[in-house]
C-alpha cells in the first residue's frame, strides 16, 4: 500500500513499529502534491523545508523511544485562512496575496504540540467566501473525483488535497457549509464542531457568530482523532466554549432515535421563485437508502418538523454578509496587504482614494457582492427590516431544533443537495449557488454540530449524509456517524 | 428593486471603488437577492428576540492589562504595512 493511502491510525501503528520512517511518510506526500498540484491546485505555499525538519525530529523521538501523541509525524493540510506562523496567508485573496503571518492560530499550535506535520496551505475561496472552489484568486482547484467537476467550498483545497491523498487529514472552515459540501463533494469525512468547541483565534474572521473550524479526514476514527487535538477552551476566543465537551458512547445502537425532518423532502414544492431548492432525486433517494440502513440494524428513525427550517437561507443570506461587511472592513490597504498607495500613485490623491481603490482591485466579484448586500442590510433605513428581522427568525429556527431535539438524538439530513456539478454552471446566477447550502445552513445558524459522512459514489461521484446533533453532542454523532461508516 | 443611486451609496459606505459596469450589474444582483428575501415579510416574529450568538450564555471577562510582546514582533507588525516611518505606519493625511 502506497504511504499516502493510509489512514492516520493506519500510519501511526507503523510509524511507531517502524515499517516506515517519519521522514519517509513525510516525503511522500510531498512528493504527491509536487506530482499533482499542477492539475488539481489544491495547495498554495508548500512548506517543505519546515516540514522535512519537523518529520526528521520526530524520527529522532521515535528512535529514542519517547512517548509520542497521537498526531506526532502525521502530515496535513491547512486551509489558507488560518494562520501558521512565518508562512504566507492569503485567504485566496489578492487582498493579501503577500500577506505573512505573525503568529500561529491556536489550533495550529495545538497541531505543532501534537507533533504533526504541516504540509502546506491549502486553496479556498476568496475569505472562505462561495460554495463550489471557484472564487480563489489564485485559480480553481479540481475535483479529484472527476477534474472537469467543482470539489465544492469553500474549502476546496482541504477537501480536495485529502481525497487526492495529498495529507493525512486536513483542516477547513464552516461558516454555511464550507467543511461539510466540499466534504460530499470529495467522498470525504467533514465535520463542523458546535459552535465555541473550537477556538477561532487564528482564523481569518468570515462571519464571527458562525464560523468554525473543524477536520476533514478518510474516516470517522481519524476524524474523532483530529477533533480531540483541536478541541477546547481559548483564553484568546471569548467565544471559545469554556466547558468540557464530553465524550460518549453508544452501548446498544437499538437505544438510539434519528429525527428525519419532513420538510427537507417538501423544500422544492414550496420555493416561490422558481429556482431548484429542493433534494435531487439521486440525493433523495440515497438519502432514504441510508435511514432504511440505520432503521435494519434497529435504530429507530422518528419523523420530525422544522417548520422555519425553509427560511433558513434567507436568514443567513442576510445575517452572513452583514458580518461580512464587518470583518472585511479591516482590508483598507493601511496596515498589511495590498495597499493602491504602492506602486503607480498617479490616481491615488487621497486617504479615500487608497481604501475605494485597494478594496476595488483586492477583492473578487463574490466577496463585492457580499459587501454590498451586508452593508445594505445594516445601512440606516433596512436595519430593522433585514438585519434585526432575521435576528429574530434565527431564534426561531433554533427553537425548531430545540424542540425537534426533545424526541430525538441526533437529525438526519441531506449534506449536498446535488452531486458534484460541472465547472461554470453555477456562476452566471449567484442565488442558484446560495441554494447549495440550503441544507448546511441550519447547523450555522444554530451553532450545532454537524457532520457529512460519505454514503457511497452514484454514477462515479460522490455523495454524503449529514448528522446534525445537539448542542456540546459532538462526539455523540461521531459516534453515530461511526455506526452508519461501518454499514 | 434597488436603484443605482442606492447602490452607489452603499459602494461608497463599503469603501468599495464601483466601474459603471459593476454598478449595473450590482444593482441586479441586489435586486433579485433581496427580492428572494421578501420570504420573510411572511413571517410574524412579533415578541420573539434577535439571537445574536446561538451558544453563547455569559460574558467573558479579564483585566484590562496587556500583554508585553517582543520587540521584534511589533517590528515584524509594522514592517508589514505598506508605508513606515520610523517605529510607525505611515498614512495619508486624514484631516
Amino acid at each position: 500500500m502506497k504511504l499516502n493511502e493510509l489512514t492516520i491510525s493506519e500510519a501511526r501503528q507503523s510509524l511507531l513499529k517502524k515499517e516506515f520512517s517519519a521522514l519517509e511518510l513525510t516525503q511522500a506526500f510531498l512528493d504527491r502534491i509536487k506530482e499533482r498540484n499542477g492539475k488539481v491546485n489544491a495547495v498554495l505555499s508548500l512548506c517543505e523545508e519546515e516540514a522535512v525538519l519537523k518529520a526528521k525530529e520526530i524520527d529522532k523521538f521515535i528512535s529514542k523511544k519517547i512517548e509520542l501523541p497521537v498526531l506526532a509525524g502525521i502530515p496535513c493540510l491547512i486551509k489558507d485562512n488560518i494562520l501558521v506562523k512565518g508562512v504566507k496567508c492569503t485567504a485566496g485573496s489578492k487582498i493579501l496575496q503577500n500577506y505573512m503571518a505573525c503568529y500561529d492560530a491556536s489550533v495550529v499550535r495545538k497541531l505543532k504540540n501534537h507533533g504533526a506535520i504541516i504540509l502546506g496551505k491549502a486553496n479556498l475561496d476568496e475569505f472562505a467566501i462561495g460554495s463550489s472552489g471557484e472564487r480563489s484568486a489564485f485559480g480553481k482547484t479540481l475535483n479529484p473525483h472527476d477534474p472537469e467537476r467543482v470539489p465544492g467550498g469553500s474549502s476546496s483545497g482541504p477537501a480536495a488535497g485529502l481525497a487526492d491523498n495529498q495529507c493525512l487529514f486536513s483542516l477547513g472552515s464552516d461558516t454555511g457549509g464550507s467543511i461539510r459540501l466540499p466534504a460530499s463533494f470529495c467522498g470525504v469525512v467533514g465535520f463542523k464542531p458546535t459552535y465555541g468547541a473550537v477556538s477561532r483565534y487564528g482564523l481569518i474572521a468570515m462571519a464571527s457568530s458562525l464560523d468554525q473550524i473543524g477536520p476533514f479526514a478518510k474516516n470517522i476514527e481519524d476524524a474523532k482523532t483530529v477533533f480531540e487535538a483541536i478541541v477546547g477552551p481559548d483564553k484568546m476566543d471569548s467565544t471559545s466554549c469554556r466547558k468540557e465537551i464530553e465524550h460518549f458512547s453508544i452501548k446498544d445502537p437499538k437505544d438510539l432515535v434519528l429525527g428525519v425532518p419532513k420538510e427537507y423532502f417538501s423544500l422544492s414544492r414550496e420555493n416561490s421563485s422558481g429556482e431548484e431548492t429542493g433534494l435531487s432525486p439521486e440525493i433523495e433517494g440515497r438519502l432514504r437508502e441510508s435511514i432504511e440502513k440505520l432503521r435494519k440494524i434497529g435504530i429507530k428513525i422518528k419523523e420530525v418538523s422544522l417548520p422555519h427550517v425553509r427560511y433558513a437561507l434567507a436568514v443567513y443570506y442576510i445575517i452572513m454578509p452583514s458580518e461580512v461587511s464587518a470583518n472585511l472592513a479591516r482590508y483598507d490597504g493601511m496596515k498589511y496587504g495590498y495597499s493602491a498607495s504602492v506602486g503607480d500613485k498617479s490616481e491615488v490623491k487621497d486617504l479615500i482614494d487608497v481604501y475605494l481603490k485597494t478594496r476595488s482591485e483586492g477583492f473578487g466579484e463574490e466577496v463585492k457582492r457580499r459587501i454590498m448586500l451586508g452593508t445594505y442590510s445594516l445601512s440606516a433605513g433596512y436595519h430593522e427590516a433585514y438585519y434585526v428581522k432575521a435576528q429574530k427568525v434565527r431564534t426561531l429556527i433554533k427553537d425548531d431544533f430545540k424542540n425537534a431535539f426533545k424526541e430525538v438524538d441526533a437529525i438526519l439530513a441531506p449534506s449536498s443537495s446535488i452531486l458534484p456539478f460541472k465547472f461554470g454552471e453555477k456562476m452566471e446566477n449567484p442565488l442558484s449557488m446560495y441554494l447549495l447550502d440550503t441544507f448546511m445552513i441550519p447547523a450555522n445558524l444554530t451553532g450545532l454540530p454537524a457532520i457529512s459522512v460519505p454514503a457511497g459514489n452514484i454514477n462515479n461521484l460522490p455523495a454524503g449524509i449529514q448528522i446534525i446533533g445537539k448542542e456540546f453532542e459532538d462526539f455523540k454523532i461521531l459516534e453515530i456517524a461511526n455506526i452508519f461508516e461501518k454499514l | 428593486m434597488v436603484s443605482k443611486e442606492e447602490v452607489k451609496h452603499i459602494a461608497k459606505l463599503a469603501r468599495l471603488g464601483l466601474s459603471a459596469k459593476e454598478v449595473n450589474s450590482l444593482k441586479e444582483d441586489l435586486s433579485s437577492i433581496l427580492d428572494y428575501f421578501g420570504e420573510l415579510n411572511k413571517l410574524d416574529v412579533s415578541g420573539v428576540n434577535p439571537t445574536s450568538h446561538v451558544v453563547l450564555t455569559e460574558n467573558i471577562m479579564r483585566e484590562d492589562e496587556g500583554e508585553k510582546k517582543s520587540s521584534e514582533l511589533a517590528s515584524k507588525l509594522i514592517k508589514s504595512a505598506p508605508h513606515q516611518k520610523g517605529n510607525h505606519i505611515q498614512v495619508k493625511p486624514i484631516l
